[in-house]
């Protein structure tokens, strides 16, 4: 049963092909130079803090992890511990009573490491912008290297910022790949 | 709203629902949707004895600095007492006394995608003895930004109150603006609202099914239910021009028709969805060793969930037959007939089964709806008056209930309580019952708002 109904629905539904976002990549790239960023390995493992979302963020980018955006195949995947992580991923207003969790999670992070901040309240503070309980946005207590704007943004947004990191980060040219 | 003196204030009987502080007042409400307040003086009112009125009474202390006297439990709810360089020093976990106890601590950071709190649990072994849940890390001062603003304007906020629940806590708020200035919404919008929420109720079902059968490692029904997700978002993508649907809901209507094509899409999730679902069910049900993990795990007594009057379908799974649409209950739901399901086990279990059977009931009120969809306009603008309200709305993890004083047109005081207020003890008990190892399983089954309890 299980077999034919998982056949079934591989078949049927091809997922629709993701890719970076050109002026992301462009962006990100100035800015790593800038910055003599040392190159990540190949395969990037995210931690995924959220400090202070509404939990739609969350629900998009666990989306990114179905059957349709699969993120594995593109050589992402989450992990539970920042000491495996290349990728910090922040959601959320950066509310006052995350801040130290946050910069904890930083700290404990293998150099280097590449902070993205995804949604509008990672951005900025988004709808929650000036709010006295909130410091209002990522980059306001880490350094943020990508922002994907959105609220939520949709899975195939985060994963086009995603593959911004990649593209910048990759050293040989990477094989092509027709998505699943 | 009914003015009571301070004995009548603590003798008034009924279910207590939420209760909340303005300047002048302590206010109360009851079910099915009863309010009541007392005065203040000096700042303090006499505390409730419901359990539920507990976190409640610790809130009003921490937003308004208000004290509930005579009150049990004064530990701060969202407050976490930051110095200036923003740290904050933990607080005392009690544990109860014996050979071998020792705590875990769990968060604010979780292992999964979801939203950040802190567990301490106390443990004999792998037993656990007591769970207590600090919260507060998601506070983001959502009431404070609501008020001063018009009610079109502040609807924003009310969307970010719980995002799983954007539409209910959307319809809700519509609710109390529309109550308070003494609109009616036309019926197009009434009924656009409802499709919604049933398509919000099925995405969250669908999903929360599966995560919690991939947190007991049967990650097939994980991946079939989150592609479900999947189409169902992106039918409200193509119906309403939004995954979650955010911000469509405004006070007097929706902010936009469903869109060419729309229907179409939905009809066609539908269908997707309830072709699989038996067959998905059944997997659920005969899978020896992902029921031997879900059976007999988190339970939740009746006697505990009436103590909390539990609404949703942590409620209904023990023995709790209460639901928004009904009782109070609020349009379009009258025209469909809606069965609550009910079981009494209380376990994770139980939980999926009630969830299941909602399902199917979303599926058949949406095609109805679509089907008997009113040719009218679909919002009308609110009047720029006074008057304060009461909303509520089901969301798919229970009632959500909105609270709005409005004077010329601008938001005077608010209150918002999403179901998760009520639920949020229950997680806690129900971790008792069981090993460390279930704790994901018990969180996930019940699946308390965070956000929507720290504001
Ligand atoms: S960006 Fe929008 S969806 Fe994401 S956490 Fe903020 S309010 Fe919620």
């Amino acid at each position: 049963m299980v077999w034919k109904t998982l056949a079934r629905h591989f078949i049927s539904h091809p997922a629709p092909p993701c890719k970076a976002n050109d002026a992301a990549v462009a962006a990100l790239r100035q800015r790593l130079a800038a910055a003599g960023h040392k190159k990540l390995g190949r395969s990037l493992a995210i931690r995924h803090v959220a400090a202070g979302s509404c939990n739609g963020c969350e629900l998009e980018l666990r989306a990114t992890q179905n059957l349709v955006y699969d993120l594995t195949q593109y050589g992402l995947s989450f992990t539970p511990s920042p000491r495996h992580a290349d990728i910090l991923l922040i959601t959320g207003v950066a509310g006052g009573n995350m801040l130290t969790a946050v910069r904890q999670a930083r700290e404990a992070m293998p150099e280097p490491v590449l902070v993205i901040a995804v949604g509008d309240c990672a951005v900025d503070g988004g709808v929650f912008k000036g709010s006295p309980a909130i410091t209002g946005g990522a980059d306001s207590i880490l350094q943020v290297d990508l922002v994907v704007a959105g609220c939520p943004p949709a899975p195939a947004q985060i994963i086009e910022g995603l593959l911004a990191l990649l593209e910048v980060n990759d050293t040989a040219p990477r094989p092509v790949r027709v998505p699943r | 709203m009914k003015l009571l003196s301070s004995e009548d204030w603590q003798a008034y009987p009924g279910k207590f629902i939420a209760l909340w502080t303005d300047a002048h007042y302590a206010y109360a409400l009851y079910q099915p949707a009863e309010l009541v307040a007392t005065l203040l003086v000096n700042g303090a009112y006499p505390a409730l004895s419901h359990k539920g009125a507990g976190w409640f009474q610790r809130l009003a202390h921490d937003s308004n600095g208000h004290t509930a006297i005579g009150a049990t439990d004064t530990r701060p709810a969202i407050e976490h007492f930051r110095s200036s360089d923003g740290t904050a020093s933990w607080p005392e976990f009690s544990s109860p006394s014996g050979e071998g106890i020792h705590q875990v601590a769990v968060g604010p950071i979780h292992a999964a995608i979801i939203e950040p709190g802190h567990f301490r649990f106390s443990l004999r072994g792998e037993e656990v003895l007591k769970l207590e849940a600090r919260l507060g890390y998601s506070h983001k001062g959502t009431l404070a930004l609501i008020r001063g603003k018009s009610p079109r304007l502040a609807a924003r906020f009310a969307a970010r109150v719980s995002g799983d629940a954007t539409v209910a806590h959307g319809i809700a708020f519509a609710h109390a603006a529309e109550a308070a200035l003494g609109v009616t919404p036309p019926e197009r919008a009434v009924y656009l609202r409802a499709i919604m929420a049933e398509l919000e109720r099925l995405a969250n079902h669908g999903s929360d099914i599966g995560a919690i059968a991939g947190d007991a490692g049967f990650s097939f029904l994980d991946a079939r239910f989150a592609w479900h997700r999947e189409t169902l978002c992106e039918a409200a993508k193509a119906a309403f021009g939004h995954r979650l649907m955010m911000d469509m809901v405004i006070p007097g209507g929706v902010a936009g028709d469903i869109l060419l094509g729309g229907m179409a899409a939905i009809l066609a999730a539908l269908l997707a969805l309830e072709s699989e679902l038996p067959g998905l069910t059944r997997v659920f049900e005969d899978y020896a060793s992902l029921q031997d993990r879900l059976v007999g795990t988190g339970i939740v007594p009746p006697q505990l969930a009436q103590a909390y009057a539990a609404g949703g379908f942590t409620g209904r799974a023990s023995g709790q037959n209460h639901d928004a649409r009904v009782s109070p209950g609020y349009a379009p739901y009258e025209h469909f007939g809606l069965e609550v399901p009910v079981e009494q086990d209380g376990d994770v279990a139980a939980r999926i089964r009630i969830r299941l059977a909602e399902i199917i009931e979303s599926i058949r009120f949406i095609r109805d709806m679509l089907t008997n969809l009113p040719d009218t306009a679909i919002v009308i603008a609110p009047p720029s008056g006074s008057g304060s309200g009461v909303g509520v709305a089901e969301s798919f993890r229970g009632p959500v209930w909105h609270w709005l004083r409005i004077e010329s047109g601008t938001i005077a005081d608010v209150f918002i309580a999403d179901a998760s207020t009520l639920q949020w003890p229950l997680v806690e008990f129900a971790a008792t019952t069981a090993i460390l190892a279930d704790f994901p399983l018990i969180n996930k089954s019940i699946n308390a708002s965070y956000s929507g309890v720290d504001l």
